[in-house]
């Protein structure tokens, strides 16, 4: 079992945050989602700890919330790295070379999919359809959404993650 | 070229803020139907012939009068705004270009219901989306169209913007009402339809957001103006995702009646390079595929459906002839083998395994029984589970093999294992 670096909790802020959120539902666990982004965007990901302290907050079982947790592909048992690049692997991607733009990311972070490079700064994932088909092949950095890759254009992309 | 509806404003700048979707005539179907009875916007919307356009296309103005006659109970408005079908991003456009149109469009629902509190549950990989709704809905808050005693009505309504985590199944109605109660997505099985017992136990109606987005236009221009547009079981435009070998892949609004070789060939330029077309998805990843000569059919409820296939999100991706079908199945089987709930054993298990027998056939290591397996646990498993998820499974299964047969005989055959 591993920990987070500091014991899990929220600053009087973001407690507000949460009771703000537990208040907008008919009943406070439809926050818990929520809740749990918020915990991730803190503590970097969800560890044993976090679900056992968001679980104290719902007065919800700790199993509960691990339930939840390991349902949802956005939450990472697992500390990832600062950046997370998710290429889109499905059928319009996969149709205008998604293959390739994964192989090209394997060799320039010299890590396989699923994986953190050593200095902790891209998480590689490759995920199910983002949506953006339009746009293929395609993946999210971060919060934003890169379309119509080129190995050129996922260089320049890397490049600028720091 | 046929009047754009649900796309007017998307080149108009700043046509996400209030002020500008007001300048352009924005809110005015809310304004008109603040004044009318709920049954009456009911009716309009029933005559208006609007088919759900997530992906059932279940009549909206039907859907909406399942809630229990002489309910007392609080009643909840829901978006279904978790777009992941694959093939489909029209729900993402509307959001970031057009936002005010869900939110007027969710007033006026909310209105017809009788709802004081709606969710919009929007897919936490669309975090620009996401940004974008939220500003739209906090600035009609502070213009008093959103809140307690709304314009002076007394009319209540909030709206609460809702972010997933990531799961396709999410998109099922009562999976993302699991999901919004605080808990993993697992559909819940009907009956009771969340119209009587939905989120937090209480009647909900979830809908759409481009079947939400279409309400302003049928209140402001008539029901029998919006029944006009499409066909004789569907009124209206939709906005049809296409992707994959086009010219020019994106987002197409038209009348339903526009048939599928148009939408290929005279909306998105047909296929790059002058290749030939091989195979073509109607209505994202779960609807049967389609041969070249089954594409002239109307693209409304009914043109797939007369093909064995469906409409259902209208997200069309195009094969070109340089495509090998096998492999795009198991692209297909990867998907519903990693988003299958588990709930149900059918089609937890048997997604997994066609998904590791349609990658042994790829990788040249498949058997001569594999495709009579993959379509004897296909057949079988259809109509079994708690949800569609499944059935909607064997239709790429079933369809993938069943029309180009002989090129996964083709590659078995050249395999060892033979």
């Amino acid at each position: 079992m591993t920990g987070n670096a500091r014991s899990p909790e929220f600053t009087a802020e973001q407690l507000a945050e949460v009771r703000r959120l537990q208040g907008l539902y008919p009943d406070k666990r439809g926050a818990l989602l929520p809740a749990l982004t918020l915990a991730q965007e803190t503590f970097g990901w969800i560890s044993l700890e976090v679900e056992e302290y968001v679980a104290g907050l719902f007065e919800l079982s700790p199993a509960h919330v691990h339930e939840v947790v390991t349902f949802y592909t956005l939450y990472f048992q697992q500390p990832k790295g600062r950046h997370v690049v998710a290429v889109c692997h499905n059928l319009s991607c996969h149709l205008l070379g998604a293959k390739g733009i994964i192989e090209h990311l394997t060799q320039r972070l010299g890590v396989e999919v699923g994986e953190t490079t050593p200095d902790g700064r891209v998480t590689l994932l490759s995920v199910e359809c983002l949506c953006a088909c339009e746009l293929a092949p395609m993946m999210q950095v971060d919060d934003r959404y890169e379309g119509l890759l080129t190995p050129e254009k996922v260089d320049g992309i890397l490049e600028g993650l720091r | 070229m046929a009047e754009r509806i649900l796309t007017r404003n998307f080149d108009v700048k700043n046509a996400h803020t209030l002020r500008v979707y007001r300048g352009g005539g924005g809110y005015q179907g809310w304004e008109k139907a603040k004044g009318m009875e709920p049954g009456v916007i009911a009716e309009e919307v029933k005559n208006s012939n609007l088919r759900g356009l997530g992906g059932a296309g279940f009549p909206t103005g039907v859907k909406w009068g399942f809630i229990p006659k002489g309910s007392t109970a609080p009643r909840y408005l829901v978006v279904n705004a978790d777009e992941g079908e694959p093939g489909t991003f029209k729900d993402r456009y509307l959001m970031e270009r057009d936002p005010h149109a869900l939110i007027e469009g969710m007033l006026i629902a909310a209105r017809a219901i009788g709802s004081h509190l709606g969710f919009i549950y929007i897919r936490g990989e669309y975090v620009q989306p996401w940004r974008i709704l939220s500003d739209a809905v906090a600035e009609a808050y502070d213009a008093g169209l959103l809140g307690k005693n709304i314009q002076g009505t007394g009319f209540d309504f909030e709206i609460v913007v809702h972010r997933g985590a990531g799961a396709y199944i999410c998109g099922e109605e009562t999976g993302l009402i699991s999901s919004l109660e605080g808990k993993k997505g697992w559909p819940k099985v009907k009956p009771p339809f969340p119209a009587v017992k939905g989120a937090f136990g209480q009647p909900t109606i979830v809908n759409n957001v481009e079947t939400l987005a279409c309400l302003p236009h049928i209140i402001n221009r008539g029901g029998e103006w919006f029944a006009g547009l499409g066909t004789k079981t569907q009124g209206g435009t939709r906005l049809y995702s296409v992707s994959g070998h086009v010219v020019r892949p994106g987002l197409v609004e038209a009348p339903v009646s526009v048939t599928l070789r148009q939408i290929i060939y005279d909306h998105c330029g047909g296929i790059p390079g002058g290749r030939a077309l091989k195979a073509v998805v109607p209505g994202g990843s779960s609807a049967a595929i389609l041969t070249p000569d089954e594409i002239d059919i109307p693209m409304d409820v009914d043109g797939p459906k007369s093909k064995g296939s469906m409409i259902g999100s209208a997200g069309i991706i195009v094969m070109d002839e340089t495509v090998s079908i096998p492999e795009a199945l198991m692209v297909v089987a990867r998907f519903y083998a990693h988003e299958s709930c588990g709930q149900c054993t059918p089609c937890r298990e048997s997604t997994g395994w066609i998904y590791k027998i349609s990658h042994r056939i790829v990788e040249g290591k498949g058997r001569k029984e594999d495709l009579d397996t993959i379509l004897d646990v296909a057949k079988r498993g259809a109509g079994t589970t708690i949800c569609a998820f499944y059935d909607g499974a064997v239709g790429p299964y079933i369809s993938y093999i069943e029309k180009f047969r002989s090129e996964f005989e083709d590659l078995i055959r050249s395999s060892a294992h033979a």
